[in-house]
Parts: C-alpha cells; sequence; structure tokens
C-alpha cells in the first residue's frame, strides 16, 4: 500500500502542471465529491476539427485526486472529443499506476467525472461517465 | 473492578488481536464512529438466538417469555444506567439519529408552530440539524445556533440573549464528536427551563464515556447509540420524561405499538410500546443491556479518568508534530478525541498512510459540514480514543504521523 504513494503522485499533487483556470474557454465543468469535500473544476479549449488544445484544472482535495487531475489533463490534450467520450477508470488508473479501494477509487475518479460531464454538456455527472461511451 | 487496566481490557475484544496488515496489530482509533464490542456483547446475542430466539411481548411459550424477559431487563439496565425514573422513559429506535427524528417527528409536529425558534449549536452532527431543517421547512419553525468559539466551545453569552427570544425548543450535543467539547447541559437545561423551552440532549458521545444520569441534568430527551458505547449496531435509544412521551403522537404505525386496531381507527398503546412499532431489533437490544453490565463492571467514573488521562497524553504528543493542528478545547474540557489538520497533507491521505501502520483513523467532516466551515476546513483527521486504548498506541500514532509527514516530504 506504501506504494499508493508512488513519487509521481506526490510530485503531481504538490507541483501540479495543468492547475489553474482558462478564461475563456469552450467546456467547463465543476464536480465535488460531498464525502470529503473534494472538489475539482475541469477547464477546455478545444478547435475547429473537435481536437483538446488547451486544458486546465482547479479545486482541491487529497493527493489522488490532484495528481489524478493532472495526469488526466496531459494526457488529453491534442486528443479529440470524440477519444474523450471513450476514457474510462481505467484510463485513469493506468495514468496513476495504482490500485485503489472503493472509497479512494471515488477520488481518482472525481476529475475523469468533470472531464466527461462536461464533454457530454451534462447538467450533473454521474458513475455511468466512468464507464465508456 | 480495583484498577482500571486497558491492557486487560483489549483481551475481551477479539478483533483488537487481529492483523490488519501483515506484522500490524490493529490500532483502532476510531471508537467516536463505532465502538469495538467485547466478548460478553456477541455472546449475549447469540445465546439469545442459541436459546430464545422468539417474538417478544405476545407468546405464550417458554422461548418467548424469556426473549421478552431478556428484552425488558435491557430496558431497565438502560433506565438506570442514564438515570431515568422509570423504564417506560426508555424507548427503543434504530439509533440516535432515530431518536431525533422521532422527537422531531412526534413531539415537534404537535407542539410547533409557524415562526417558534429551537435553539441548536453549532456543532451539531447533522443527526441533530437536519430532522431540524426538514421541520423548519413543513412547519416554518426559526432555527437559531449557539455559536463555538475559537476554542471549541459554546458561547454562552450569546445562548443567554437567544433565550430572550423565548425558544420552544434547545437541542444540543452533549459532546462534540469532532471537537470532544463537552458541553455544560446541567446550566444550558437549567437555563432553557426557565425560558420555557424544552430540552434536547444528543448523547451519542456522552453517554458511552461520561456519567450521564438525567436526574441530575433535567433535560427532557435524550438520544443515543448502542454501538457507539461497546453495543450492536441497530439500536439507538430514546430517553424522554413520562409526562412528554405520554402526551405526544406515536411515530410509526404498525405492530406493537397498537392497544386495539379496527378498520378505520386504532387506540395507541401505552408507554414505551407507543412508540415501538414492528419487531424491534431484539438480539441487539439484549447485546445493549450486556454492554450496559460492561460498562458498570469498569465504572463510568473510571472510564472517564482513563480517557481523561488518555487525551492529556495525546494532545501532549501530538503538539510535537510539526505543522498538526488539533481544534476544539483543552483536555480539561474535552472527551477523548483530538481532530487535526496536518499543514500540506489533505485528511484522506493521512488517513490512507496511518492504515498501512494499522492505524484506524476517520477522515472527513465527520458529519458535521457545518462546524468544519466554522474553521474554515474541508476536512479533518480525528483520533478518537476509548476504554481499550493504550499511550503506545498514541504514540504509534504520532510516528505514524511522522512518516506521513516523510511521505509528503513536509
Amino acid at each position: 500500500m506504501d506504494d499508493l504513494y508512488r513519487e509521481v503522485i506526490i510530485d503531481r499533487s504538490q507541483n501540479p502542471i495543468f492547475k489553474g483556470k482558462l478564461d475563456p474557454c469552450d467546456i467547463t465543468f465543476e464536480d465535488e465529491n460531498p464525502l470529503c469535500g473534494d472538489v475539482i473544476r475541469v477547464d477546455l479549449r478545444v478547435d475547429i476539427n473537435n481536437h483538446i488544445t488547451e486544458a486546465a484544472f482547479d479545486g482541491h482535495g487529497c493527493a489522488i485526486s490532484q495528481a489524478s487531475a493532472d495526469l488526466l489533463m496531459e494526457s488529453i490534450i491534442g486528443k479529440k472529443i470524440e477519444e474523450i467520450k471513450a476514457l474510462t477508470k481505467q484510463d485513469v488508473l493506468d495514468n496513476l499506476g495504482i490500485e485503489l479501494g472503493a472509497v479512494r477509487l471515488k477520488c481518482a475518479l472525481l476529475p475523469l467525472k468533470a472531464l466527461k460531464a462536461g464533454v457530454y454538456g451534462l447538467s450533473k455527472s454521474n458513475d455511468d461517465l466512468l464507464e465508456g461511451e | 473492578m480495583t484498577t482500571f487496566n486497558p491492557e486487560v481490557i483489549r483481551k475481551d475484544f477479539p478483533i483488537l488481536q487481529i492483523e490488519t496488515h501483515p506484522g500490524k496489530e490493529l490500532v483502532y482509533l476510531d471508537s467516536t464512529a463505532t465502538t469495538q464490542k467485547p466478548v460478553s456483547v456477541l455472546k449475549s446475542m447469540d445465546d439469545y438466538y442459541r436459546s430464545s430466539n422468539a417474538n417478544i411481548h405476545r407468546g405464550i411459550y417458554s422461548i418467548a417469555e424469556e426473549a421478552t424477559a431478556k428484552y425488558e431487563a435491557a430496558r431497565e439496565k438502560t433506565a438506570r444506567f442514564v438515570g431515568a425514573k422509570k423504564n417506560r422513559e426508555i424507548i427503543f429506535t434504530r439509533n440516535a439519529t432515530e431518536s431525533i427524528n422521532l422527537v422531531a417527528y412526534s413531539w415537534g409536529r404537535t407542539n410547533l408552530s409557524p415562526g417558534d425558534l429551537v435553539i441548536l449549536t453549532e456543532m451539531e452532527h447533522h443527526a441533530n440539524l437536519v430532522p431540524w431543517q426538514m421541520l423548519a421547512a413543513e412547519k416554518e419553525i426559526r432555527l437559531e445556533f449557539i455559536p463555538v468559539s475559537d476554542e471549541g466551545l459554546l458561547d454562552l453569552e450569546t445562548y443567554h440573549e437567544l433565550l430572550k427570544q423565548e425558544p420552544k425548543l434547545v437541542a444540543f450535543s452533549h459532546m462534540s464528536n469532532v471537537l470532544g467539547t463537552i458541553t455544560p447541559a446541567e446550566e444550558i437545561t437549567r437555563l432553557a427551563h426557565n425560558a420555557g423551552a424544552v430540552v434536547l440532549i444528543d448523547g451519542a458521545q456522552s453517554v458511552p464515556h461520561l456519567p450521564v444520569n438525567m436526574q441530575d441534568i433535567g433535560a427532557d430527551f435524550l438520544a443515543f447509540s448502542a454501538h457507539k458505547m461497546c453495543g450492536p449496531t441497530g439500536v439507538g435509544v430514546l430517553f424522554g420524561k413520562e409526562e412528554i412521551l405520554d402526551a405526544m403522537p406515536p411515530f410509526q404505525g404498525g405492530g406493537d405499538m397498537i392497544k386495539k386496531v379496527h378498520l378505520r381507527s386504532f387506540v395507541p398503546n401505552d408507554l414505551p410500546y407507543k412508540f415501538e412499532a414492528g419487531t424491534p431489533a431484539i438480539a441487539e437490544v439484549i447485546g445493549l443491556g450486556a454492554a450496559i453490565d460492561y460498562l458498570n463492571e469498569l465504572g463510568m467514573e473510571v472510564i472517564r479518568r482513563h480517557e481523561k488521562e488518555m487525551i492529556n497524553h495525546a494532545l501532549k504528543k501530538l503538539a510535537d508534530v510539526p505543522g498538526l493542528k488539533v481544534i476544539g478545547p483543552q483536555a480539561d474540557q474535552k472527551g477523548a478525541v483530538a481532530s487535526f489538520s496536518l499543514q500540506g497533507v489533505h485528511p484522506h491521505d493521512v488517513a490512507q498512510i496511518l492504515d498501512t501502520e494499522g492505524i484506524a483513523v476517520r477522515a472527513g467532516h465527520h458529519c458535521a459540514m457545518p462546524l468544519h466551515e466554522r474553521f474554515h476546513l474541508d476536512a479533518t483527521t480525528r483520533a478518537s480514543l476509548y476504554i481499550y486504548n493504550t499511550t503506545e498506541e498514541v504514540d504509534k500514532l504520532v510516528e505514524g504521523l511522522l512518516k506521513v509527514r516523510k511521505v509528503f516530504r513536509v
């Protein structure tokens, strides 16, 4: 379990590269995990060919949620909206390179939920978003 | 019991012998959420199922009479434990939350009208907030709150001012599940009664840890849960003064709470059965009785003394951890609860790393979001202690926290 706090997770949570706001942006969505108070907002800029050109996240939470958000933003730049829609929870876990219990999984997946709810233009996120399209 | 020795007590709790990670014995520091259960409690429920399982109050065969006798004996033990005058002042519910909801539903809907004031405090558990919020939405009653000071104490000056508005009810926690603050229940009750208000105490945290006597405190209602005092989950208690309970309409309808039923009407049963609709958690009530026997054997005064020593030790040791800040009052004004923030590390991460050392603490808002807002915190890590905890375990916690700092390089 000590492996949970791999170097990359500590580093990305303490020195995130993609943390901030994009103003203006094309897509934005904020989500929270009321159980632990974590909040993540995702801002995206999209070009006319539906490619993500810029991505940023903001908010607060535990190291897992913050590192997960930072790695997720990095992984989607240059991707097509259709590819974002196909992302699943396994992609998030692959980014992090760890296995998680049910409670911490919610922390790790909050950024993906926010991202996909934004891309789908939903008013509210849901757990179905963690599967593929 | 001559001397109080947690090392001896630990032997009564099977779960404290297990390792949650190889080589790491369980260090259980989450008794505020739920306590562990001694063998005598487990055995009492097992015995019931093995040798006297039957529904209560109606059967006229021997095991049904035995089951009824055991169930009602637990009521008597509970009544004595909190100083009720009569057994029928003790209502068994599902948990402390349901006890408070019972009062809000039955007493509140009958006795409160639009504009009436209910005084709560800023340190309440959601269980003593949300039922009143729901009632406020339905009956247009007003809610006011006794503020909590930076030290984690109730601001009684503001309380005095609020009392001038002639509240109908004052409902407050006897011990905060986050700050550990022990509130001056007698004083708050006396002042409320002088102002003409009825008083409800949320005793979920105090009854397991302190001597609580309703004749001394004088409050009208007391709510608490079995599972936080060595008993099983699924049983709560509502103490209510007989004359008040008598005047209240039933809460839930069904079997056992009736005297007579016709197709279009019913006559409610007498106390306490009027408020116990349907088959109750019989085994668990019997388990609560065994838990009370266990606590009585140790002695509540002695338990309180042990916990005072433990929180003293814990607060001293925690003060040595750089970047750690405990919220709540000094040791002499609180129970054995320490909620804290650790600079640069989210409480979830603190709890996760402590778990790798076998240490069980809680991270989050502990069902007290408004209190966390009051202290400008999203969440805290909480370590809480009980009869089976030792100073060595507190020292393990501190070592674990130093490891957390190392992992996070803070």
